[in-house]
């Protein structure tokens, strides 16, 4: 992205997120119930459940267009499927961003400086390895960490604000699979679990050092993380999940590339409370939500993006 | 010029390098992942930190968490032939390549970090000290500030950091004597294509691990 420059501000920012009668993040570990830290109650969503969505949202807004692909796919896509079939036929994909190819083409076998360029290139192209980086293999045979690219976007884990109470739902259907089962009953239960209403929150971190020395993540790739996480939950329905929505996304800009103030103590100014007078949260309105301005420096600039436009 | 770092976070992965697949982390933080954390706020090719001390705040606690994982790493020859023009650098399709793993990680972690720096004479400049690195931390310390988020071992843990405030020695979350076994230190990287493992006998007093008298050997 040559002529994009890195961002020059580091950030911090807060996702609330909540999920009505679904099941927001499945424990692989306890047959796909809600994860729940057992001591506190409270739920979890973990950071990659999330960065599978910023992912799946790239993917789908930008069509895999240039430089927005993603290296690390959900499933495989019907353009690909295409691109198998024009190969196979002997056609191949026209290649975005000639010029670096015809370099690393140029480049002889064993020159030092492919590695880098490889890397280069794989930030160029795809959105999620500048975002997140990714682990590659032997660009220097040996040495452990120049295989790794370290991306500017951190996530933690999300926490609901509240413990979450989690129902098991029985369900049944009429349609039987097999001949056998058909032949002694004529309908099958299952089961699903549910959360009647969580509200999450989940912290992150965006270094602009890492942006400036690796990945060259830019100013319009800040606006793309911020659309897809607005809108993650948008395309990402199906029966398991029940109604998720991104109810605030807060970004914290600090001044410099270092930052002004401890992340810790930005992301304390938000305060998420459930409202005196509900006993059981069920709605968003439910939850009151106070941004203390007066313990954020004057240097650092809190934005409550709401922009909803896909 | 001792440094005395403060660091808290909600989990912690310390990963035992003999369990790495189903992760396993240590009870407390490694000299390493404390490393880390210092580089992460401040470093010059011109020093390299020394970790004394890691106080150990609170009950050493596990927590297990199961997750969905890809079982790839990119690979450097299929980019190359992407870049010429071949194929799609055999990207991840995550159904195809998935992977359950469970870490176990440490919860509600506080730890007390004492470290200084020694200096690399012949990658400073004229103008670098001592002084102006102390300073240098110090200050990004204090305000928060930092090169990238510091982490508990992996990047999802992160990690919130301060100086440490008073004068008072930080206090353990127990008294006497508790053995740890055998502990990796860091990666010896005075052969850089291939670093050497370091370990040592690693042991709580008061709820402090000492690292300024154990026998490092790889």
């Amino acid at each position: 992205m040559t002529e994009h420059t890195p961002i020059e501000n580091r950030y911090d920012f807060t996702i609330l997120f909540d999920v009505e009668n679904g099941n927001p993040n499945g424990d692989p570990d306890s047959g796909n119930m809600p994860r729940v830290d057992i001591e506190t109650g409270n739920g979890l969503v973990t950071d990659v459940c999330i960065k599978r969505k910023i992912r799946d949202y790239v993917q789908l807004a930008m069509d895999g267009e240039f430089p927005w692909r993603i290296y690390i796919q959900n499933r495989k896509t019907l353009n690909r499927l295409d691109a198998e079939a024009l190969e196979a036929e002997g056609i191949k994909a026209p290649l975005e961003n000639k010029d670096l190819a015809k370099e690393i083409k140029a480049l002889k076998k064993n020159d030092p400086k492919l590695d880098r360029r490889l890397r280069d290139y794989m930030c160029a192209n795809f959105f999620d390895i500048r975002t997140f980086g990714a682990v590659m293999t032997t660009f220097v045979k040996g040495n452990l960490a120049s295989g790794q690219v370290r991306g500017p976007v951190q996530l933690g884990f999300a926490r609901s604000i509240d413990p979450v109470d989690v129902q098991e739902i029985s369900i049944t259907r009429i349609a039987v699979t097999t001949e056998a089962d058909a032949a002694e009953k004529n309908n099958t239960m299952g089961n699903k679990f549910i959360i009647p209403y969580g509200l999450y929150r989940m912290n992150g971190y965006v270094s602009a050092k890492l942006a400036q020395n690796i990945t060259g993540f830019c100013n319009e790739d800040l606006d793309m993380l911020w659309q897809a996480i607005l809108n993650m939950f948008e395309f990402d329905r199906s029966a398991a999940r029940g109604n998720m929505a991104v109810r605030k996304l807060y970004v914290f800009k600090h001044s410099s590339a270092l930052g002004d103030a401890p992340s810790w103590k930005l992301f304390d100014a938000i305060d998420v409370h459930k409202r005196d007078d509900v006993d059981v949260a069920r709605r968003f309105s439910d939850y009151d939500i106070k941004v203390n301005k007066e313990t954020i420096p004057s240097s650092i600039t809190v934005d409550e993006l709401v922009d909803h436009g896909v | 010029m001792p440094i005395r770092l403060e660091v808290w976070g909600e989990r912690a992965l310390f990963t035992r390098p003999e369990f790495k697949t189903e992760r396993v982390t240590y009870d407390v933080m490694t000299p390493s992942a404390a490393r880390g954390i210092l580089d992460a706020i401040f470093w010059h090719p011109g020093l390299y930190w020394r970790v004394d001390r890691i106080h150990v705040l609170n009950p050493i606690r596990f927590d297990n968490i199961r997750r969905n994982e890809v079982d790839s790493v990119v690979v450097a020859s299929k980019i190359r032939s992407m870049a010429e023009g071949n194929g799609d650098g055999g990207a991840i399709y995550a159904s195809e390549s998935i992977q359950q793993r469970s870490s176990m990680v440490l919860r509600d972690v506080r730890y007390v970090i004492d470290a200084h720096f020694e200096l690399l004479r012949n990658k400073m400049s004229l103008t670098d000290s001592a002084a102006k690195f102390q300073n240098i931390f110090v200050r990004r310390a204090s305000k928060g500030q930092c090169f990238h988020h510091p982490y508990f071992g992996t990047r999802e843990f992160p990690a919130n950091f301060r100086l440490w405030e008073g004068d008072d020695d930080p206090i353990g979350f127990e008294q006497g004597h508790r053995e740890l076994g055998y502990m990796f230190y860091d990666f010896d990287y005075h052969d850089s294509a291939h670093p050497n493992p370091l370990f040592f006998r690693a042991a709580l007093d008061n709820g402090v691990l000492d690292l300024e008298s154990v026998e490092v050997r790889s």
